[in-house]
């Protein structure tokens, strides 16, 4: 029997092994599907990683080495070419199973006394858009084309129009560039990008890619492949404009619109998913509302930056350590729900169990939109606002992050709602 | 006075850079966005990163950087030179595979392990 089964190999699972690992567990297993660790990171050749976790500026590639090669010194026992297919969750404290399979072992029912999910997120698709159009082949996702270009080693297309500001988007405009392609277009349906600013500077503004807001693609052409793309412009209701049309010649679209969340797993195991963010519902410690399963990374909510999916990670692995060495944590005393309030679209964790020992509750979410100075508020049940935060500038695309003092939970009236609030200059 | 954005790391600082004044940069919140205002306007730089041929390994492509930032213009030649670059696995992280990059002193340097194929 285990200790830990960390189902993803990606930086996530990696992370949450190698914590898990270091606070005393001796019996972990990591499982991948793939045929090396590193998950999405190895297809990320850009540089721009690790700023704060390393302090230093890496490629996907090397940010998934340091991890690896963390992982190996220690005793992580690790399984590729794996697939998870289920979790049984064990009642009253009985070990939990892990099904899985692969081309050597076979079938096997695995157990565990603590599982971390770490499945990371899919693209979405055309089909989860509803572009209209004719259906011809040279349609792919952003991940998709990065996949082909960078690991695989196959150019899907040479003029090329991008659905979505995305940070995937963004860099595969860069990318297509520099290996000869003719980027036409960058399209975003929103008023703003949902990518870094400064992946707007370096990756379109440096090549000269115009990036169309309130615009999207109204009707694709093509017999075999595809050979035009019509893009319109949108109003405040996000519906296109009549007579805004823009034809262009192109081979490819390249789709960029949003990663959802891989939890059948999650689901199958019976684990409530929250609607906003299609990730497990968890406690402060990333704990799901089943004991000894624990969720962290891109199948928790989406990120913007590796960096904060390494430290919601360890924490996710350091507590799994603890629930194994100690049994159910200590009995909460009482547990404070949170609410999203005015201008926030989620927040994890959904709830903050309070012990004996106050201890302060880091809590992340975004904005719904992009405002000048504001402030981020945490206000109890009773009207009562326990914490105040203030920011320069915020962006649905850049997640935010705020620790709840000690002090401030323990008197604090369940639920919390974090709103935000604009502050006029 | 120029305004840009720092793209130094994701936080994304709004600069303004006086060239008429030596180049002073205001908005940065680091040393290193004041750096980076200062060379943007003066002789702008990127590290460039790409692939290159691998024969013999678990992929076909071996990912790659310059191990220095380069001038702006010359990204497109130094593309050309990655074209023609190819290496046999296994590869080692840190490796160059192509020193002295067009003469700017940057070499192309491997960014994974790549495995031999068994």
């Amino acid at each position: 029997m285990y200790e830990l089964i960390v189902i993803g190999g990606g930086p996530a699972g990696l992370a949450a092994a190698c914590k898990a690992w270091e606070e005393g567990l001796r019996h972990i297993l990591v499982l991948e599907r793939d045929q090396e660790l590193g998950g999405i990171l190895n297809q990320c050749i850009h540089n721009g990683f690790g700023l704060q976790r390393f302090k230093e500026e890496l490629t996907g590639p090397e940010y998934a080495g340091r991890f690896i090669g963390m992982l190996q010194k220690t005793g992580v026992e690790v399984r590729l070419d794996t697939m998870a297919l289920q979790i049984v969750p064990g009642q009253d404290g009985a070990p939990h199973q892990v099904h899985a399979v692969n081309g050597k072992n076979g079938y096997q029912v695995l157990e565990t006394r603590a599982v971390v999910l770490a499945m990371g997120c899919r693209e979405r698709t055309r089909g989860a858009i509803s572009i209209p159009g004719e259906r011809p082949a040279g349609i792919f996702t952003a991940g998709a084309a990065q996949r082909y270009l960078n690991i695989e080693g196959y150019m899907v297309g040479r003029r090329v129009i991008i659905l979505g500001s995305g940070d995937i988007g963004l860099i595969m405009a860069r990318r297509m560039t520099l290996e000869g392609a003719k980027v036409l277009a960058c399209v975003e349906l929103l008023p703003y990008s949902s990518g870094l600013t400064r992946n707007i500077v370096q990756c379109l503004n440096d090549y000269d890619i115009p990036l169309y807001l309130s615009h999207t693609i109204t009707d694709i052409r093509g017999h075999n492949r595809v050979e035009q793309v019509t893009v319109s412009e949108v109003g405040p209701d996000r519906r296109p404009i009549p007579g805004t049309e823009m034809v262009f010649d192109c081979d490819t679209v390249l789709l960029s619109v949003g990663l959802l969340p891989e939890n059948e797993l999650t689901r199958g195991a019976g684990i409530d998913i929250d609607p906003r963010t299609s990730g497990a519902k968890v406690y402060e410690n990333m704990e799901t509302a089943v004991p000894g399963i624990f969720a962290c990374g891109n199948v928790l909510h989406v990120h913007d930056l590796v960096d904060y999916v390494s430290a919601e990670s360890e924490r996710a692995g350091a507590a799994a350590a603890a629930y194994v060495k100690t049994g159910r944590e200590e009995a909460a005393l009482r547990t404070i729900a949170l609410q999203n309030g005015e201008g926030i679209t989620y927040t994890v964790p959904q709830q903050i169990r309070l012990e004996a020992r106050p201890r302060p509750a880091e809590v992340f979410f975004r904005v719904n939109r992009v405002t000048g100075a504001a402030a981020l508020v945490a206000e109890d049940a009773a009207g009562r606002e326990v914490a105040r935060f203030r920011r320069g500038h915020l962006a649905p695309g850049e997640m935010e992050h705020i620790v709840l003092p000690a002090a401030a939970l323990q008197d604090a009236a369940s639920p919390l709602t974090i709103r935000m609030e604009e502050v006029s200059q | 006075m120029k305004e840009l954005v720092c793209i130094v790391c994701p936080r994304g600082c709004r600069l303004t850079v006086d060239e008429e004044n030596g180049y002073t940069v205001t908005g940065n919140s680091c040393p290193r966005g004041a750096e980076y205002g200062r060379t943007e306007l003066q002789h702008p730089t990127r590290v460039l990163t790409t692939t290159v041929r691998v024969e013999g390994g678990v992929h076909r492509r071996l990912p790659v950087k310059t191990s220095r930032a380069i001038p702006k213009g010359l990204l497109m030649a130094a593309m050309e030179e990655a074209a023609g670059v190819s290496v046999t696995a296994p590869v080692k992280a840190g490796q160059v595979v192509l020193p002295d990059l067009l003469g700017t002193g940057a070499d192309l340097i491997a960014t994974r392990d790549l495995p031999a194929l068994p």
